[in-house]
């Protein structure tokens, strides 16, 4: 789903202007940076603190440390991927701070990570040739249902909602994987954590999100 | 043979016996191209056969792309302007 990462030679030409602007202390350049990311950090920084004050200062430290660290960044990874390390960096420090860090050597330890299915085992047939086999079919969605629901004001309230449900783990792989989408390999230095352990940490993530789409597209998708 | 036939036939014994309960849990797997050769192919059999898979594949494609077009509210004026502030004194002792 991801693009591969790019070898620095071939860096995105428009980032590299971006980043030389930035260098140059360009305001624009550094305004539009904010608005492209200050929301998304602040919604990834809630997954490692519990406080919404802590993490808007999780959020402006990890712009600091942007400002600072400018003139050092190698272009190795997007300037949107190294960003968003900082943050997990500080986040990371912060929450440790506030005993709430999330250790992902131990899938399986904290009673959220319980074995849990995708789909409501009641979906399924328990008995009979066809045990494990739906019990009736799942409804298809609409082909526009991403766009009505990520676009209208209600639903993006529904998704955050869903989003800040989910215990931090598995908030911080989605939030990485699928709302920023960042690259695999990327996000498994990030966060500490194997390629194998990512998967099982963003299947239940989606699985738990698809859960709550379908209860609130079944309710009746309201017009944008 | 019928239809029906077929596919208990092909869903038992070429895509070894695969339940939908097992295809929901290899989602991820499959779309992050983590599967092996054969796995994959079981995945397709089932796939191929299982109208309320194909729907349980598609949502989850589809819950991936709602969540990737969340679009981002405006920062509040005031941290803006206070984070451009800092900017430009970083800026200037730098340089």
């Amino acid at each position: 789903m991801s693009e591969p990462q790019q070898p620095a030679e071939d860096a995105n030409p428009e980032e590299l202007r971006l980043l030389e602007r930035l260098r140059q202390g360009d305001e624009a350049a550094f305004a539009s940076l904010v608005d492209r990311h200050h929301n998304a950090l602040l919604r990834l920084a809630m997954a490692y603190v519990s406080d919404h004050s802590v993490a808007e200062e999780v959020v402006q430290e990890t712009w600091i440390g942007v400002m600072e660290g400018l003139d050092r960044f190698e272009g190795r990874s997007s300037l949107k991927t190294w960003i968003f390390r900082i943050l997990t960096n500080k986040a990371k420090a912060r929450g440790v701070r506030e005993s709430r860090h999330v250790s992902f050597s131990t899938v399986g330890a904290s009673n959220d990570d319980a074995d849990e299915p995708a789909v409501d085992p009641s979906q399924f047939r328990t008995t009979g040739h066809w045990a494990g086999y739906w019990t009736s079919y799942p409804q298809p969605w609409d082909e526009d249902t991403p766009e009505k629901l990520a676009l209208s004001r209600e639903g993006g309230v529904f998704l955050e909602k869903a989003i800040g449900d989910l215990p931090p783990n598995l908030r911080q792989v989605l939030v990485l994987r699928d709302v920023e989408g960042l690259d695999s390999k990327e996000v498994c230095a990030m966060l500490a954590v194997s390629e194998a352990n990512q998967r099982v940490l963003l299947h239940r993530a989606r699985s738990r999100v698809r859960r709550a789409l379908e209860t609130y597209v079944e309710g009746g998708l309201r017009p944008a | 043979m019928t239809r029906e036939a077929i596919k208990i036939f092909v869903l038992d014994y070429l895509a070894g016996r695969m339940t939908c309960g097992e295809f929901v849990e290899l989602v991820t797997d499959y779309l992050e191209g983590s599967m092996t050769f054969w796995g994959r192919v079981r995945f397709h059999l089932h796939l191929g056969l299982c109208f309320g898979c194909r729907v349980h594949l598609k949502q989850m494609r589809q819950t991936i792309q709602t969540l990737g077009r969340l679009p981002e509210a405006p920062v509040p004026p005031a941290i803006r302007e206070e984070l451009l502030r800092r900017f430009r004194h970083v800026k200037a002792k730098s340089s």
